[in-house]
């Protein structure tokens, strides 16, 4: 009997009995649809943290001079004790180190903290605000939707201008144009100059809370204490810029620093490698509990065609005998059984895709996590449902091929 | 007189070219553990083409045993059993499956259609194992329901049919390889004698244009159409009868 009779046999039996076929495909449609779902989340999670996670955080061809590292997943309290005794980064330690290197680079302060701003008679708490220098907006990729950033020149002298996020600016002049119009950190008045282009959220928090002031204006006092930064930004037009760059600013900040040749840094240069670091563990953790998951549904799924397959040989017993009088080989039989287990297993597997494809369109837009299908997890899904169905479908199409027809015949 | 022919027939001899079924010194037991039983002890038969013989006898005579080996669906302890100038008596599962499929029709007392599949599909299943194309098998099953006067039901599933149609729709899946013997377990089993009759009306009309048939039955009246009636007793021939046309 050629593979395609088979198959199409199959598929009759299936619609025959589609209660059964149900209840049977059932465990491969939960595996393979958990497969595809978590495969997005984790697909998708990986573009976000490689592309707009650490690239926003930190930047592409960017590091930090920070006195500790910035971003800092389980850290033991000593280690943390003893990056608080480090120094501070300061304005000097910013200026020596921007004019020592000397590969093409764009530099920028940055000290941030959460503040409560005020202006136009309404006030928002907890907003992410930054003393910053010029170049801050580029290297951050933050574009002016309407006014202008501040220049130099008024980073220089600290006048008390602002540039807000989106969010804050609607918020705080919902139907009025923010330009011109004062906002209040801590009693001192600041002018808002720009309003920052949309930026959307990461995680389901709002990159638009922000506001951005001069380094050497008023905002210095809130953020830091006087003259020191939390993080000297530099940015490079390639890798090999910023890995150069870097060993510059190692130079000089070690030396600042009075380090001896055997002692280690005590400030870091984080670029975002350290993120990614840190994304990869927790992919590693991902890959590694989403297969046992999926694994378990799948051998359950296997387990249940096993056994339907099983009951089907069974209740069909006269029916093998009756093929095998007409001329059915072993072969014959065992493909029939075999061609129905990989059947029901590929329609579950199928049904898994399309629903698990479903459930990841729906979980991006519904919730903060990211979800993007991979071609891969599909062929995956496909190609593990196949395989469940072979080999949930041995056994049983074995048995079924071994009956002897005069036996299989006389059941009743 | 054909009983004296087989006897004739010796180990390492090939049948007459004529010779459709050539059973010599059949022997099967069954080892059921702590007795051996002995189903037939050495039958030796001999059905030429175009024959119409009816096997009978009592239950535990060893017809069935007898019908199972003709049938290729069991082999011999002992003997030869040659089946249309081949001898089938010592070749493996497969080989005996290829056999069934081109050289035997069986008809079963209980018909054993499958339920889901229409008249057509039904008589189309020997052959699908022969490796037929679809269209090919379509016209050939068509043409056998059409010969068995079924031509207008091809499309009844088997319980939309009476159980004398059913029977025609089995007689046509057996026809419809071309075997060299039609092979039927008492045929009329479960049928009314009216409709009985109309079976074995077609049995003797398939006879008549040429096709080798043996039946089991244990009916008198049945095995009387038949040209040639073997009693099976105790697991050897006790009678082997032509009558006079």
């Amino acid at each position: 009997m050629p593979l395609f009779e088979a198959v199409r046999l199959a598929l009759q039996t299936l619609r025959a009995q589609k209660l059964k076929s149900g209840f049977s495909l059932l465990g491969v449609f939960v595996g393979v649809t958990f497969l595809i779902a978590s495969w997005s989340i984790v697909n998708g999670m990986n573009v976000y943290m490689t592309d707009q996670f650490a690239g926003r955080l930190i930047g592409v061809n960017t590091f930090h001079l920070r006195r500790r590292p910035n971003f800092t997943p389980n850290i033991s309290d000593s280690t943390w004790r003893a990056w608080a005794r480090r120094p501070r980064i300061t304005f000097g330690d910013a200026d020596a180190v921007t004019a020592a290197i000397t590969a093409p680079v764009i530099t920028a302060w940055e000290s941030s903290d959460r503040v409560t701003i005020e202006g136009g008679g309404k006030k928002i708490l907890d907003v992410e605000v930054t003393g910053a220098t010029e170049r801050y907006f580029d290297i951050k990729n933050l574009a002016i939707a309407t006014g202008r950033a501040f220049t130099a020149q008024e980073v220089r002298s600290g006048v008390p201008v602002i540039v807000l996020g989106e969010e804050i600016a609607l918020k705080l002049f919902p139907s009025r144009d923010p330009i011109g119009r004062q906002v209040r950190i801590s009693a001192q008045p600041y002018r808002v100059i720009g309003v920052v282009a949309h930026q959307g959220k990461i995680f389901g928090f709002s990159l638009d809370r922000f506001a951005v002031a001069p380094a050497r204006s008023g905002i210095q006092d809130l953020v830091n204490p006087p003259g020191i930064i939390d993080a000297l930004i530099v940015k490079a037009g390639s890798v090999e810029a910023m890995r150069e760059a870097m060993l510059e600013a190692e130079g000089v900040m070690r030396s600042r620093h009075h380090l001896r040749p055997r002692q280690d840094n005590n400030f870091v240069l984080e670029t975002s490698e350290g993120v990614l670091e840190f994304w990869g563990g927790i992919k590693r953790i991902l890959m590694f509990v989403g297969p046992g998951l999926v694994g378990v549904a799948l051998v359950v799924g296997g387990i249940v065609i096993m056994n339907i397959m099983l009951m089907a040989v069974a209740e069909r017993t006269r029916e093998i005998g009756l093929r095998k009088s007409l001329g059915a080989r072993r072969t014959d039989i065992l493909r029939q059984f075999l061609a129905e287990s990989v059947t029901i297993a590929v329609v579950g597997a199928s049904i898994g895709i399309l629903t698990g494809i479903g459930l990841s369109m729906l979980l991006d837009a519904v919730t903060p996590l990211p979800a993007s299908v991979s071609v891969a997890s599909i062929v995956l899904g496909v190609v593990i449902g196949g395989g469940v169905g072979i080999v949930a479908g041995v056994y049983p199409a074995t048995r079924a091929a071994r009956l002897d027809p005069i036996t299989a015949l006389r059941q009743e | 007189m054909s009983a004296q022919v087989a006897q004739m027939f010796r180990t390492g001899d090939t049948p007459q070219p004529d010779v459709i079924i050539l059973a010599h010194k059949l022997t099967r037991e069954y080892d059921m553990g702590s007795e051996l039983v002995r189903a037939l002890r050495g039958v030796s038969i001999q059905i030429r083409k175009n024959e119409y013989v009816a096997v009978m006898g009592p239950s535990g005579s060893g017809k069935s045993t007898l019908m199972n080996l003709i049938g290729c669906l069991d082999t011999p302890t002992s003997g030869e059993y040659w089946l249309n100038g081949q001898k089938v008596s010592d070749l493996v599962d497969d080989e005996l499956a290829r056999i069934r499929n081109k050289e035997i029709g069986f008809v079963f007392q209980t018909f054993n259609l499958l339920p889901r599949a229409d008249a057509l599909h039904n008589v189309e299943l020997p052959l699908i194992y022969a490796g037929i194309s679809a269209k090919g098998r379509r016209e050939r099953a068509a043409e056998a329901l059409r010969r068995v006067g079924l031509g207008d039901r091809m499309d009844h599933k088997p319980n939309e049919l009476s159980g004398g149609q059913r029977q025609r729709v089995a007689i046509a899946r057996a026809l419809v390889n071309d075997p060299s013997i039609l092979l039927a377990d008492e045929p009329t089993g479960n049928l009314d004698s009216t409709t009985g009759l109309e079976i074995m009306a077609l049995f003797r009309e398939l006879h008549d244009a040429g096709q080798t048939v043996v039946m089991v039955t244990h009916e008198q009246d049945i095995a009387a159409q038949a040209a040639r009636v073997v009693t099976l007793r105790d697991g050897l021939v006790a009678t082997d009868q032509l009558k006079a046309a």
